[in-house]
């Protein structure tokens, strides 16, 4: 049996050759035309579905990019991937590794985490590199003129609540019915889980319905008491703004009290199929909110299921029947106004590789209309979006979608979010944060 | 040879009670020193700042107030992350409030405010002891990470509960850049560990190890039960509480309470495990471990498999290999890492002529 020692040792050389080569060769030949994204993703931990969902979706599509038109006007798409584990200061460490890859430094940072986020917005404005949050993140950061390298695409939480709000009216027969109704917002206990009750009050307020907020602590894997509350409050609708496994577990718990499913509505962090099928036929009837669609039905993702997972090419997915899933839609989006937004730039500062200075322009003036999302083949799958100096959100609107047990159905068209409601207060909240941090407001006329 | 205290005579109190009574070391801690005031701001860049040297040092920070309690006094604790997130929200809410407020008045306050509240959990640990303390403790972390997420006073009415930290400017210079929060927290740790080493050796860290070896014995030799213990809930506190001051201020810039987490407390535990109980050198060498190895097997990982191994399975990998270590370095020297130092000191001394 001397041999497999021999193997063994001799495996372990290689290793530590391995080991030594891959640490002085770690620096990589530059290429000078390749725009570079970093990648700070969460593989691991309670969340980890999210990640590898949605970054499998990113990362998919900047492939498919590359391979059919070879990045971005012949700027090759170069990304790495940084393990943040969705903890604050592995992100911020992440953040600082890649800041300054590639020829022309990291084009931005997306880190589908609202506390990295949080924590990136003041060195990430420091560093002149756009920090985008697709659907979390700060609220208030729509407002540009305090924040102009922080993009809350598409909604953010405010609009998110204040579309819910309508749909609930919708459903009840119009907003003026919506008064004397009694509404539960079930909410996980993190910063994430509170951002929403101020303006759940403010509409509650104007539209004369009664709403009471039941906390979930984190991670929420027992419920009883707060149902058992639900339950003796009998409201007309449970609104469920909850992450990770509270969702399953808020759907069985309300199975076992005996709520209707189809009042409840989640957000659309709890809008996923992760988020369902673990809570089996208790999840029937349930109702989500959700800014794009699952389904494999569109151009874009035929496109990567043409060019990435076809002839032996392998993509960044393990588990392809999460192809078409929400979180991994989820990730498309993510590389679709990414990569937009560096070809909006490169249409004013020319087609090579640019800086996050040159990317946040090219955000700031991103317009997506229906003819270039049909171009993209993302028409339905993404809403029209532009933003502007003023407005970094750019969309605003939200579908609702029914889970019948085995998929999402979608059961409303896009629901416009009610900015009355909503831009006064990211206004008043940016004002407070400048005022705060001695910034003093762009004037977007002279933009 | 070089390490050798032959020819090294005291002849006067003052020089057999200094902190250091070996001249080599002396002279190591003022090389260290340097290096780390002069050489490493002038040599460093941006990323090794922010994510390697200033979040090391703080939980270095942090390590050693919860090394005071457990490995000197012999008190254990899960609450350390709650008092690093009193220090947090203390120093937020202090410079927020109290009109010219200085930083570092703040911090201090801030860490005065976490030993008050450390004093208030320690007062259990007279009547149980060991793992029964430790459930009481953590208690100490949920109540505070409810109480700083649940009264919104203590974020300021943010409605995401996040506070963001005020600019550091002290003397009208501002510590804004990677490399001047890096000095800032450079010097408060070194004060701070300084002050530690001297605290310990003084009758009340004798108290302490009196009472970690054998309570009741240090009872009977009139050792105060009351006064000892709850002094070093505060002291503890005290430096948790500074460090999460930093923790905010000079390293992340917003906080919410979730940053300060059952988990973080669990990882300072684990720095004073590594590194080595009851000893200064060894929170220093824990929160080097702890914070810096996963961060190497991330680079190296990525590095090494990329390409070949799906990016899931690099991560847990890891994760697994991280684990793997801390079961290795404890199999090979339980006291921790600075005991394997102590042990290299004394066969230094012999060397090259072992008997």
């Amino acid at each position: 049996m001397k041999e497999p020692e021999a193997i063994s040792s001799r495996l372990a050389w290689v290793g530590a050759a391995c080991l030594v080569l891959g640490v002085v060769f770690s620096a990589p030949a530059l290429a000078q035309n390749e725009q570079f994204i970093p990648m700070a993703d969460y593989r691991i931990g309670p969340y980890a579905a999210g990640g590898t969902g949605t970054y499998g979706g990113f990362i998919d599509y900047l492939d498919m990019l590359n391979s059919r038109d070879g990045g971005i006007n012949g700027v090759k798409l170069t990304w790495e991937e940084c393990e943040t584990e969705y903890k604050n200061d592995r992100g911020v460490e992440c953040y600082d590794r890649r800041k300054k890859k590639g020829p022309t430094g990291a084009a931005m940072f997306n880190f589908r985490s609202t506390g990295i986020t949080y924590a990136c917005i003041e060195r990430a404005t420091a560093d002149k590199i756009p920090v985008i949050s697709i659907g979390y993140g700060r609220a208030d950061a729509s407002d540009g003129r305090v924040f102009p390298y922080v993009f809350p695409l598409v909604t953010n939480y405010w609009s998110q609540s204040t579309a819910k709000i309508r749909f609930i009216g919708m459903k009840s027969g119009g907003m003026d019915k919506l008064k004397g109704k009694k509404i539960i917002n079930l909410y996980h206990g993190s910063a994430y889980g509170k951002e929403t009750i101020p303006i759940l009050d403010l509409q509650a307020k104007k539209y004369g319905f009664t709403v009471t907020h039941i906390e979930v602590p984190h991670p929420g894997n027992e419920q009883e008491s707060q149902w058992l509350q639900i339950r003796q409050a009998k409201p007309d609708w449970v609104i469920l703004r909850g992450w990770g496994v509270m969702n399953p577990v808020a759907l069985k718990t309300a199975a076992k009290v005996g709520y209707p499913r189809d009042h409840i509505i989640g957000v659309w962090w709890s809008g996923a199929e992760e988020d369902v099928t673990p809570a089996g036929d208790a999840a029937k009837g349930y109702i989500a909110a959700a800014f794009h669609p699952s389904g494999t039905n569109f151009p874009v993702l035929q496109d990567i299921q043409k060019r990435v997972y076809s002839g032996g090419h392998k993509g960044n997915l393990e588990d392809m029947k999460r192809f078409g899933s929400i979180y991994y839609n989820r990730g498309v989006i993510h590389g679709i106004l990414n990569t937009e937004a560096i070809r909006t730039a490169q249409a004013k500062f020319g087609k090579k590789p640019l800086t996050g200075e040159q990317v946040r322009w090219g955000l700031e003036n991103l317009n997506l209309d229906e003819k270039r999302l049909k171009e993209l083949g993302a028409y339905n799958l993404l809403q029209p979006i532009k933003v502007s100096c003023m407005d970094h959100e750019g969309g605003g609107a939200v579908k609702f979608q029914q889970w019948d047990g085995k998929q999402w159905k979608l059961i409303s068209d896009w629901i416009k979010s009610d900015q009355s409601i909503v831009r006064p207060m990211v206004e008043e909240s940016a004002a407070a944060y400048a005022k705060e941090k001695g910034i003093t407001p762009r004037d977007c006329s002279k933009e | 040879m070089i390490y050798r205290e032959a020819g090294q005579f005291k002849s006067t109190y003052k020089e057999d009670q200094q902190i250091f009574p070996i001249r080599q070391d002396r002279i190591a801690l003022a090389a260290i020193l340097i290096a780390g005031f002069v050489l490493v701001p002038l040599a460093g860049n941006d990323y090794w700042f922010n994510a390697i040297l200033i979040p090391s040092l703080i939980l270095a920070l942090a390590a050693l107030g919860l090394n005071i309690l457990t490995g000197y006094a012999g008190q254990l604790s899960l609450g350390s992350a709650g008092f690093m997130a009193v220090g947090a929200f203390g120093a937020y809410n202090l410079m927020l409030r109290v009109p010219h407020m200085p930083v570092l008045g703040s911090f201090f306050l801030a860490g005065i405010v976490a030993a008050a509240v450390g004093l208030l959990f320690g007062l259990p640990s007279l009547r149980i002891k060991g793992f029964y303390l430790a459930v009481t403790t953590l208690a100490a972390q949920f109540v505070i990470e409810w109480a700083l997420t649940k009264f919104a006073w203590f974020s300021n009415y943010n409605p995401s509960g996040v506070i963001s930290a005020q600019k550091m400017v002290i003397l009208g210079y501002r510590f804004d850049s990677p490399v001047r929060r890096y000095v800032l927290t450079l010097s408060i740790v070194a004060v701070l560990a300084l002050a530690a080493k001297n605290l310990v050796r003084s009758r009340v860290g004798r108290a302490w190890m009196a009472v970690r070896d054998m309570d009741v014995a240090a009872e009977v030799i009139g050792i105060p039960m009351l006064r000892t213990k709850l002094l070093a809930f505060g002291v503890s506190s005290f430096y948790c509480g500074v460090a999460g001051a930093l923790w905010a201020f000079a390293y992340l810039g917003s906080v919410e309470p979730q940053a300060f987490d059952l988990t973080r407390s669990f990882q300072i535990l684990f720095m004073v495990i590594v590194g080595g109980m009851g000893s200064i050198l060894g929170s220093f060498l824990g929160a080097a471990f702890i914070v810096l190895l996963p961060i190497f097997l991330n680079v190296t990982a990525h590095s090494l498999f990329s390409g070949g191994v799906s990016q899931s399975l690099a991560s847990n990998l890891e994760l697994m290999a991280f684990g793997a270590l801390i079961i290795f370095f404890l199999a090979v020297e339980p006291f921790g890492l600075a005991r394997l130092w102590q042990t290299g000191k004394e066969k230094l001394r012999l060397w090259p002529f072992p008997h």
